[in-house]
């Protein structure tokens, strides 16, 4: 397969994810639209390139880790999981319900392919570098992935983290940062303004690797240059937008767990098929 | 003073060591404490299986979460009052949700860092460990039991808190007699009153039974070192038939060993009970640790009064 055509592969999965997470979202249900669609293409280049994972084997102890520190942003990674088939597809429309499997926040109890329980937030980084020293224990070459939300810096627990990643030079675990400018109550420079973050990183110890998080290639380009970096940890901040792929959702707090109308539910739905077309066959 | 045991913490790090060296899977996190918690012991044996977190106990419990993850055994150490509370939220989601083998030694636990007053002091430690679920709560009364309960943690379903106390306690546990997790172990037979005690309170409830046959009352003592999970069926037997129940501990009233055994007991018919423990306060300094254990009423004589009391005003109508 040529670049170009993998690259157009894997902007049609993050479409297919956004199409999973239209139909999770349904109509008149809360929702983290916002922050799961924000993260579409970097789950899309870890889960169908960049990490080594089977799904026919998913506990595979040589398999590579995917941490969602962001636990509430979980659909995004249900998306995921059901196009790989480790989760039924007929668990979507089930998902957050005593029925399901699917629970509102990442539970690696009730659902094959999550890899530990995250959505307190802050603690993702720390699982990881568990995940990840104890890989190392065992001689295992896993890379470990810990995908942390812009607000989510604010807790303190990321920077005890940071720090013992650093001083375990811990080089088999990626930081990812979706830098998407909104957390739950408005934009994050208005809640707490956490400026200078690539700078914040490199003063913990880390490399840090600053990309437009929605572009496929410059993704793949991190998410490989990271795994090389050797004797140090590498954090890639990823500048995205929340709610991308959705007109109404996009910058939108509103949508950080929001309810989609039947109005916006259809205007989703012809967004996305909008943007299906533009990508061709 | 020289004895035939090591005191408990002493006999949790040597238990901790042998656990490393009879299973490479057990690994050791620490949080800037480890000559108190005694994990030095391991960290000398097996530095690439110990881990210093600096103070830093949430990242601490989580990467412990981590770690377990990958099918390691990791014990984790800071005194009780941080391991239990600072590390709350860590424990809760990242261990007991999932149902991790993460062992957590909550030591210098209840009253016994005498000196450094009610932040260093922790007497909501079991309430806090009980409330979650999944997790054990156990406190032993000397070195020997510690020593034996670290025997039991290795294949132990599910995540354990763990008090280890700083001070020399009398040693009291039979060595001859067989442990396991959940045992409740008498330790003096007796008609009349039933003394239920975990750490520090049990040499104190046998104290209380000494004094309580000077005044023709004959007391049984149990040591209740396994508070979470308590054995139903061992604790009605234990207080069958007597007119009186005391439960001591070295801990808040509220939500501890008193809490754990009335919750036990709620539905079936027993004698009446009453509690020996902090009344809702906070600890403080003192010079050593009988003096604040007597300044916080954990003494023999405050056993024997309440179980006295409870005899004399007779079976409820």
């Amino acid at each position: 397969m040529t670049e170009a055509a993998n690259v157009k592969r894997l902007e049609r999965l993050a479409l297919q994810l956004r199409f999973d997470l239209i139909e999770m979202m349904g109509v008149g249900k809360a929702g983290h639209l916002g922050g799961s669609s924000s993260l579409a293409e970097i789950v899309a280049c870890l889960y169908f390139q960049a990490m080594r994972y089977d799904p026919r084997n998913p506990k595979d102890p040589d398999r590579d880790r995917f941490l969602l520190s962001k636990g509430h942003c979980v659909l995004i990674q249900y998306a995921a999981l059901v196009e790989l088939g480790v989760v039924p597809r007929d668990e979507l429309k089930k998902v957050k319900t005593l029925q399901g499997h699917l629970q509102g926040h990442p539970d690696c109890d009730h659902t094959p392919g999550i890899e530990a329980v995250t959505g307190s937030l802050g603690m993702g980084l720390s699982i990881g570098l568990g995940m990840a020293l104890g890989l190392r224990l065992d001689r295992r070459s896993s890379h470990v992935y810990v995908i942390m939300g812009d607000g989510e810096l604010s807790e303190g627990q990321i920077w005890e983290a940071a720090m013992a990643v650093a001083a375990y030079k811990v080089d088999t675990l990626t930081g990812i940062v979706d830098l998407n400018h909104v957390q739950a109550t408005g934009p994050t420079r208005e809640v707490l303004d956490i400026p200078d973050i690539a700078r914040k990183w490199e003063a913990f110890g880390w490399e840090a690797l600053s990309i437009d998080g929605h572009d496929i290639v410059q993704i793949l380009d991190a998410l490989d240059r990271a795994r090389r970096i050797k004797g140090r940890p590498a954090v890639i901040i990823a500048e995205t937008v929340k709610g991308k792929g959705f007109s109404f959702a996009e910058n939108n707090a509103a949508f950080h767990n929001g309810i989609l109308t039947d109005e916006q539910h259809r205007q989703a739905l012809s967004e996305l098929e909008a943007r299906r077309a533009g990508l061709g066959d | 003073m020289t004895t035939p045991h090591p005191n408990m913490r002493e006999a949790y790090g040597m238990a901790l060591l042998a656990l490393g060296k009879a299973n490479p899977d057990v690994v050791v996190l620490e949080a800037d404490l480890g000559k108190s918690t005694r994990s030095v012991l391991f960290q000398e044996a097996f530095p690439e299986r110990y881990f210093q977190m600096g103070i830093a106990e949430q990242n601490m419990a989580a990467t412990a979460a981590g770690l377990a993850f990958t099918g390691k055994i990791p014990f984790i150490h800071s005194f009780a009052v941080f391991a239990a509370g600072r590390a709350f939220d860590q424990l809760r989601n990242a261990v007991c949700i999932p149902k991790l083998k993460v062992r957590v030694c909550g030591s210098s636990c209840g009253l016994s860092d005498f000196g450094d007053g009610k932040t260093h002091q922790s007497v909501e430690d079991v309430a806090l460990m009980r409330s979650l679920p999944n997790m054990t709560v156990l406190s032993p009364m000397d070195g020997i039991e510690a020593a034996r309960m670290m025997e039991c943690l290795i294949d132990w379903p599910g995540p354990v808190y763990i008090r280890v106390n700083r001070s020399n306690l009398p040693f009291l546990y039979p060595t001859s007699e067989p442990y396991h997790i959940g045992k409740i172990t008498r330790l003096r037979d007796g008609s009349d009153v039933a003394l239920l005690a975990a750490g520090v309170m049990v040499d104190r409830s046998l104290k209380a039974a000494a004094l309580l046959a000077e005044k023709g009352v004959s007391a049984r003592v149990f040591n209740l070192s396994t508070i979470k999970p308590l054995d139903r069926e061992a604790l009605m037997a234990a207080v069958a038939g007597v007119r009186a129940i005391v439960v001591s501990e070295e801990h808040n009233m509220i939500g501890g060993l008193g809490s754990a055994v009335l919750e036990t007991l709620r539905a079936a018919p027993h004698a009446p009970v009453e509690l020996i423990g902090i009344a809702d306060r906070f600890g403080l300094s003192a010079s050593d640790y009988e003096e604040i254990l007597n300044h916080f009423g954990l003494t023999a004589r405050a056993i024997s009064e309440a179980a006295m009391q409870l005899i004399e005003a007779g079976p409820a109508d």
